[in-house]
């Protein structure tokens, strides 16, 4: 298997660098000082510093005995990321970036975010280097995600909404793209998932890479074996090819991304880019998109906001094209499912983004035998959700 | 090959005059309107058109031109009607005329099918301000094919060995970004662009113009002295936004734009 991206960021047709001149210069820059950072040992200690003493890692890789039981097939396995410090694993990129920025001299941060998590995973690791920080959010997901934007605020960062086009996380990008133009001298942009230009892509799944790593001396630790199946929910898709990229090697290992279903492909509100969508060019990248047949770029929905985007991370769409790796999708119905379950059966409330691969862990461990494993990345927790979840409800906090 | 923008810089060279680009959001308010402002700019004074072609997520603009492309593409501007309108004013006007659209948009119909349909439609060059020349490969051949110049941004952030590359990549002109920035951001040191443009003409022979935050009559005849030509955005579009339900739209646009090329003469 060839080293991936190549030297032009492409992982085959997809991925490379749409983006105005204005920011080529700095896409360069960060390219040529993250291969630096990476073969730097004293970089390497500092993040597995921090990963390890503020972040929390090595994160645990839970046996769901009760949840096995409940579903009577494969052993069921969760590899716990909504332990790490903030709540989810938008941290170890976030840490990563920080550090990065650092190097670059630039004191000023920014991000989007869709359900908020990276937003604060961003705002947490600017308060802790003490770095100005201004965070963009489209206003639609302020409200479902209201309780990340006061931790957000808490933290020091300025957070702005975006009230244009669907106002979610897809507006988010653009705005912090047009604020990164204008600032690009002072100011990086840290980006949340393995989207956007090279290196976005290949840098952020480094970053999260550490899931994989972990889960594979984890598993072998307690298994004495590598497992059937990985699974995880896949947004921009930053904690499944965290969680798979160590694995990509190993023919064995079957891997399945779960894209946000919504309210059912054949409804169109759905965020399912694989089952909808076609190659195409958004926010810095070419990828599987949602869009009309003139290009235009689709309206998404999903209960989970972190999950409702038009466009996959580029390296995806490659893995999909090879079908190395399966892609399907949960509904929002299928994600409230799986998000009682985990909570009744094992006592852990599960972010919506993650219900999501929960929810196909559901469909698929009946299936298998017993003897057969399944990793399935609990990619956040659900605390940030609960409002959300009481007010789909009828019920009042 | 149309030589439209070539001759029309080379007779406004041989009078001493810079051009005026003046662009459009196509669409906005509808596609008549911006078949008849067209013609109604060509007559104030306008050298060459810049024709937006609406995109859902337009990176590289500001929100009057974001909101414009939203205008556009709820009366359901698409980028084939666009190629139609710009075939029917063929029969009117001989100024050139180019198109700026996001990659995508391209992508959708195929590098292909679009170049052969803008070319026939009488498009005369191609801004894709998305896709820097590192990006241009399955561009440029059906771009050359149907003889369509692709016209490259050069921004104050470039390096000098992207200014190489953008000078030697683009043809028709080299779109000289006049700040570090979106569409309709305040135009910041003429000095310094003045010092750009003249570390472009060392490598490149071709007419360099110059656009974001271009704004006032005074900004253009400012800009004009350094370039070849000076490309007027989102003040345009704004007046059209603000003039939506005036019967006079398109004589206050023109008017507009008669005070830019004028301050641009004596300025």
């Amino acid at each position: 298997m060839p080293m991936l991206p190549d030297s032009h960021g492409r992982f085959g047709p997809y991925g490379g660098r749409y983006v105005p001149e204005t920011l080529m210069p700095a896409l360069l820059e960060l390219e040529a000082e993250y291969l630096k950072a990476k073969k730097d040992r004293r970089f390497q200690a500092d993040l597995a510093y921090y990963l390890k003493q503020y972040v929390g890692r090595p994160t645990s890789l839970y046996r769901a005995d009760r949840l096995t039981k409940k579903l009577g097939g494969a052993k069921i396995y969760l590899k716990r990321e909504d332990l790490c410090h903030t709540g989810a694993h938008k941290i170890n990129n976030a840490i990563g970036q920080v550090l990065l920025a650092m190097r670059m001299n630039k004191r000023r941060i920014i991000a989007e975010t869709g359900a908020g998590q990276h937003g604060v995973a961003t705002a947490t690791a600017a308060a802790m280097f003490g770095l100005e920080c201004e965070v963009y959010m489209g206003t639609e997901d302020m409200q479902r995600q209201a309780l990340n934007v006061f931790r957000m605020r808490l933290l020091g960062a300025k957070v702005t909404g975006v009230d244009a086009g669907s106002r979610t996380l897809k507006d988010a990008i653009s705005e912090a793209m047009r604020d990164w133009t204008t600032n690009v001298r002072t100011t990086h942009y840290i980006l949340g998932s393995v989207l956007g230009a090279h290196p976005y892509p290949m840098m952020i799944r480094d970053f999260q890479a550490i899931i994989g790593k972990e889960a594979r001396k984890q598993i072998l630790a307690a298994e004495g074996k590598l497992p059937d199946y990985l699974v995880a929910c896949v947004g921009g898709g930053s904690n499944s090819i965290g969680l798979f990229h160590p694995f990509l090697r190993d023919p064995k290992v079957k891997m399945v991304g779960v894209e946000a279903g919504g309210s059912g492909i054949v409804s169109g509100k759905h965020a399912a880019r694989f089952s909808g969508g076609k190659p195409g060019v958004l926010q810095g990248t070419m990828t599987y998109l949602l869009q009309d047949e003139n290009g235009q770029i689709n309206l998404t929905h999903s209960v989970s906001a972190g999950l409702d985007y038009a466009a996959v991370g580029p390296e995806h769409s490659l893995y999909h094209d090879q079908g190395r790796i399966e892609y399907t999708y949960a509904t929002d119905t299928e994600a409230m499912t799986a998000f009682d379950l985990l909570a009744c059966e094992e006592g852990i409330i599960p972010a919506l983004e993650s219900a999501h691969a929960i929810a196909h862990v559901i469909k698929l461990a009946p299936k298998l035998k017993k003897s057969q494993v399944i990793i399935a990345n609990l990619s956040g927790r659900g605390d940030k959700d609960v409002q959300q979840v009481a007010r789909m409800r009828g019920v009042e906090l | 090959m149309s030589r439209r923008l070539e001759t029309t810089f080379q007779r406004l060279r041989d009078k001493k005059e810079k051009a005026l680009i003046a662009y459009l959001m196509a669409g906005d308010p509808g596609l008549a309107e911006t078949e008849q402002l067209v013609v109604a700019l060509e007559q104030a004074g306008a050298d060459v058109i810049e024709l937006g072609v609406p995109f859902s997520d337009p990176i590289a603009d500001g929100p009057v031109i974001q909101q414009a492309a939203e205008r556009a593409l709820k009366n359901g501007t698409s980028l084939r009607k666009i190629l139609d309108s710009v075939k029917s004013l063929r029969q009117r006007t001989e100024i050139p005329i180019v198109l700026m659209l996001y990659y995508n948009s391209i992508h959708a119909m195929g590098c292909d099918q679009f170049c052969k349909a803008a070319g026939a439609a009488g498009v005369d060059g191609l801004i894709v301000p998305d896709m820097p020349p590192d990006e241009a490969g399955p561009l440029k051949g059906p771009a050359d094919a149907a003889g369509l110049p692709l016209i490259f941004l050069l921004a104050p952030t470039s390096t000098p060995s992207r200014r190489k590359l953008v000078a030697r990549e683009s043809h028709g002109f080299v779109y000289y970004v006049s700040l570090t920035g979106i569409t309709g951001s305040k135009l910041s040191n003429v000095g310094d662009v003045q010092d750009n443009v003249k570390k472009l003409r060392k490598v490149s022979t071709a007419p360099v113009a110059v656009g974001f935050g271009v704004a006032t009559p005074e900004d253009a005849a400012r800009v004009s002295k350094v370039a070849d030509g000076v490309i007027v955005g989102s003040a345009i579009v704004k007046r059209i936004a603000s003039h939506q339900q005036d019967p006079k739209m398109i004589g206050n646009v023109a008017e507009f734009v008669r005070s830019l090329k004028s301050a641009m003469a004596t300025g």
